[in-house]
């Protein structure tokens, strides 16, 4: 009998290994004589639990990690013996991290191969896709804003809407795009769905075709992620190769097909608009709306652009009905998100769940405190344009609303965790620094104001004239959220007040010292 | 297409060569917008953008001289000169600053005698900031010449560099 081990391709698990630990067990299987069957998945998203190494029994499969490539014998036979293994982690879906989430958007991550539409199909993908042909334009849609569906990118507007508007705008030809330039720090979500699953992103993009009249397609990848646009890349073709994409998409009269686009190392080209122009083969400079990208949007035709998260998030909405999943979540934000927790935390990795979950259990809960060991002192939730939550403000559920109450945001969903070594005035420093190095230019207030901000951050650090520099670096922020025409400019300030109010001493004091290592 | 423009190492690079360049360019006509790719096919056939592609480009798409060279100094990724031999980039984004980037990056610096953008004089390495690897839940990350590292620590970063100046 063939022994069938599952061990992640994902760059997140590449990065601690993966590929030793995959060549090192084909080795001890060689030297047995044991025919073993590799198959390279995606990751579970238990990252520091990466590489985890599944087999398949008939029980389902059982997970070991962390694993290094010196664990490769014993744990074969382990495997080969009766299981027993010091790094063995049980049924992978028991493990309690995993088994109290709710996979909704990352149902097959890690369990499939994300290279074979086969795999996908006995996983109960394409099902949408049919029923969304039979449903129709106007039916489809209906269901994506019966879901409550709102953008994962950052910004939250209803997908469902978006949808609509783009379908009631005649034009000969439209486009759907995906945004995948996942460039917030604390984010790999859309890395993980492009790398574990990305057949239900096309899935996703054909469906949105099929409901606006769109026929082409693009996935704009950052060039920070080669691996993503590896498997992207295999995924069309094999989709192509299979009727999920062409000019008969499973056998009806609909055409759908796509393109990967990389990237070229510029955060703003993220905002829609700057992304649209760089897929034109432009600078990535933000464009003024009106015109919405529904109405106006790729070489000035009707575009319908979301985040990898929302067309990923579209398949279940059509296999089980946009009521299944507005029932999950809380207010007016419904369904699940993918939730990343990052930086110095216990336990990092992608966490699904209803909205409605607070920030501390997140945390302190899920996330184990800090990898450290020392007290959480802060987290950036949201990425570079979020704010810093200090511990008082972790009874806040993860809401779109509820955050905006508190000054932040929930961005594309990530959380990126603190130690008390952090020094609050060199994170605030840090987001206008971003803010200059990633700027497009076009406004003022963003373009010149950013490095103002640094100026101004660094003589209060110094303790030049700090009363009057604090009243300036708050004038400065009160003039970017106001003058700038995207939230690159617009959100800055978040981070930098966060940081000023929350943990004043930080800019009043001497700087903290570096804790002892 | 390869769109695995940041995985080949430098050393295997070519040197500037107006017909291939025009390859590179022809290859990627029948798109719609095509500038994007045809800069990442040059830079990945030579390692960077030699000034002397931008006529050829522009002749080709029939766009300005001025709108090639905006949007090549526009993006961070497009290099005017050659890198070195291995390029290696560390993450100085948030989650790694929180899980201890910044000292490993000074220390890099250090170590290489170089500082953030600048190529070794020997030719060995470019050493690069980069904002986010999509490795933040195995933080402090790198990549070098397109193999992701994660979990970064002073062991692991002298390998890196002592590979990265072979
Ligand atoms: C500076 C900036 C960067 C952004 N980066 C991203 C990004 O990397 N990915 C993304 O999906 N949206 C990003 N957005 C939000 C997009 O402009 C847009 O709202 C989103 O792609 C719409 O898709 P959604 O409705 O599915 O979220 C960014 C916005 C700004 C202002
Ligand atoms: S706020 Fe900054 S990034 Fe946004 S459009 Fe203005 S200059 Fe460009
Ligand atoms: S912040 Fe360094 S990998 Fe994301």
């Amino acid at each position: 009998m063939t022994l069938r081990l599952f061990i992640p391709v994902d760059a997140g698990a590449l990065a601690v290994g993966a590929e030793e630990v995959a060549a090192a067990i084909r080795t001890a299987a060689a030297r047995r004589n044991v025919a073993a069957e590799i198959v390279r998945t995606g990751s579970r998203g238990l990252y520091w639990l990466e590489p985890m190494v599944e087999v398949e029994t008939p029980a389902g499969r059982l997970a070991y990690g962390p694993v290094a490539p010196g664990d490769a014998e014993s744990l074969l036979g382990a495997i080969l013996g009766n299981g027993a293994h010091p790094l063995r982690l049980g049924p992978t879906e028991e493990i309690p991290w995993l088994k109290r989430q709710t996979r909704l958007t990352f149902a097959r991550c890690g369990v499939v191969d994300p290279r074979s539409l086969e795999d996908y199909r006995a996983h109960g993908g394409c099902r949408s896709v049919q029923r969304a042909l039979s449903l129709g334009p106007q039916a489809i849609v209906e269901e994506v804003v019966q879901s409550g569906l709102r953008g994962r990118g950052g910004a939250g507007f209803p997908t469902g809407i978006k949808w609509r508007t783009v379908a009631q705008t005649e034009a000969a030809q439209k486009y759907i795009i995906c945004n995948a330039d996942e460039g917030d720090s604390g984010t790999f979500a859309d890395r993980m769905i492009m790398e574990g699953d990305p057949f239900v992103l096309i899935e996703g993009m054909a469906i949105a075709g099929i409901a606006v009249g769109a026929t082409k397609g693009y996935v704009y990848i950052r060039s920070e992620y080669p691996h993503s646009a590896a498997t992207m890349e295999a995924a069309i073709a094999a989709a192509r190769r299979g009727g999920l994409l062409g000019n008969r998409i499973a056998d009806s009269s609909c055409a759908f097909d796509m393109e990967v686009r990389v990237g070229a190392g510029a955060y703003v080209c993220g905002e829609e608009t700057s992304l649209l122009d760089s897929l034109e083969g432009k600078r990535g400079v933000v464009r003024a709306k009106p015109p919405l990208p529904a109405h106006k949007g790729l070489f000035g035709s009707p575009t319908v652009i979301n985040n990898v998260l929302s067309f990923a998030s579209v398949p279940i909405i059509l296999d089980k009905g946009g009521a299944f999943y507005r029932d999950f979540g809380m207010g007016k934000s419904r369904g699940t998100m993918p939730i990343q927790l990052a930086g110095n935390v216990k336990h990092g990795g992608l966490f699904e769940t209803a909205f409605g979950v607070t920030l501390g259990e997140l945390v302190d809960d899920i996330g184990g405190g800090t990898r450290s060991g020392r007290p959480v002192r802060a987290v950036q939730v949201g990425g570079p344009l979020g704010a810093y939550f200090p511990r008082a403000l972790f009874d806040t559920p993860f809401d779109y609303e509820a955050f905006a109450a508190r000054e932040g945001l929930i961005g594309h969903g990530g959380i990126v965790v603190f130690d008390d070594t952090v020094d609050m005035a060199k994170q605030a420093r840090f987001a206008m620094e971003f803010c200059a190095i990633e700027s497009c230019g076009k406004c003022t207030p963003c373009r010149v104001g950013s490095t103002r901000g640094m100026e101004v951050i660094d003589r209060i650090i110094r303790g030049e004239n700090r009363a009057a520099n604090t009243a300036l670096l708050e004038d400065l922020c009160h003039t970017l959220k106001f003058g700038s025409l995207c939230a690159l400019g617009g959100f800055t300030p978040y981070p930098v007040m966060s940081a000023l109010t929350h943990f004043p001493e930080d800019f009043a004091a001497p700087p903290r010292l570096q804790a002892a290592e | 297409m390869s769109t695995m423009h940041q995985g080949s190492r430098n050393r295997d690079r070519t040197p500037w060569d107006k017909e291939i360049a025009l390859q590179c360019i022809r290859e990627h006509l029948d798109r719609e917008g095509p500038l994007l790719p045809i800069l990442h096919a040059i830079q990945e056939q030579f390692g960077y953008v030699d000034e002397a592609a931008e006529p050829l480009i522009a002749e080709t798409l029939n766009i300005t001289r001025a709108e090639v060279h905006g949007v090549v100094t526009f993006y961070h990724d497009f290099r005017r000169e050659p890198a070195g031999r291995h390029v290696l980039k560390l993450c100085r984004a948030e989650a790694c600053q929180a899980a201890g980037g910044d000292p490993l990056a000074r220390h890099a610096e250090t170590r290489l005698g170089l500082s953030m953008g600048r190529t070794a004089p020997d030719g060995s390495v470019t050493l690069e900031p980069v904002y986010c690897l999509g490795l933040c839940a195995v933080a402090p990350s790198a990549m070098l010449d397109g193999r992701v590292v994660g979990r970064l620590d002073e062991r692991r970063l002298e390998t890196l560099l002592a590979e990265a100046q072979q």
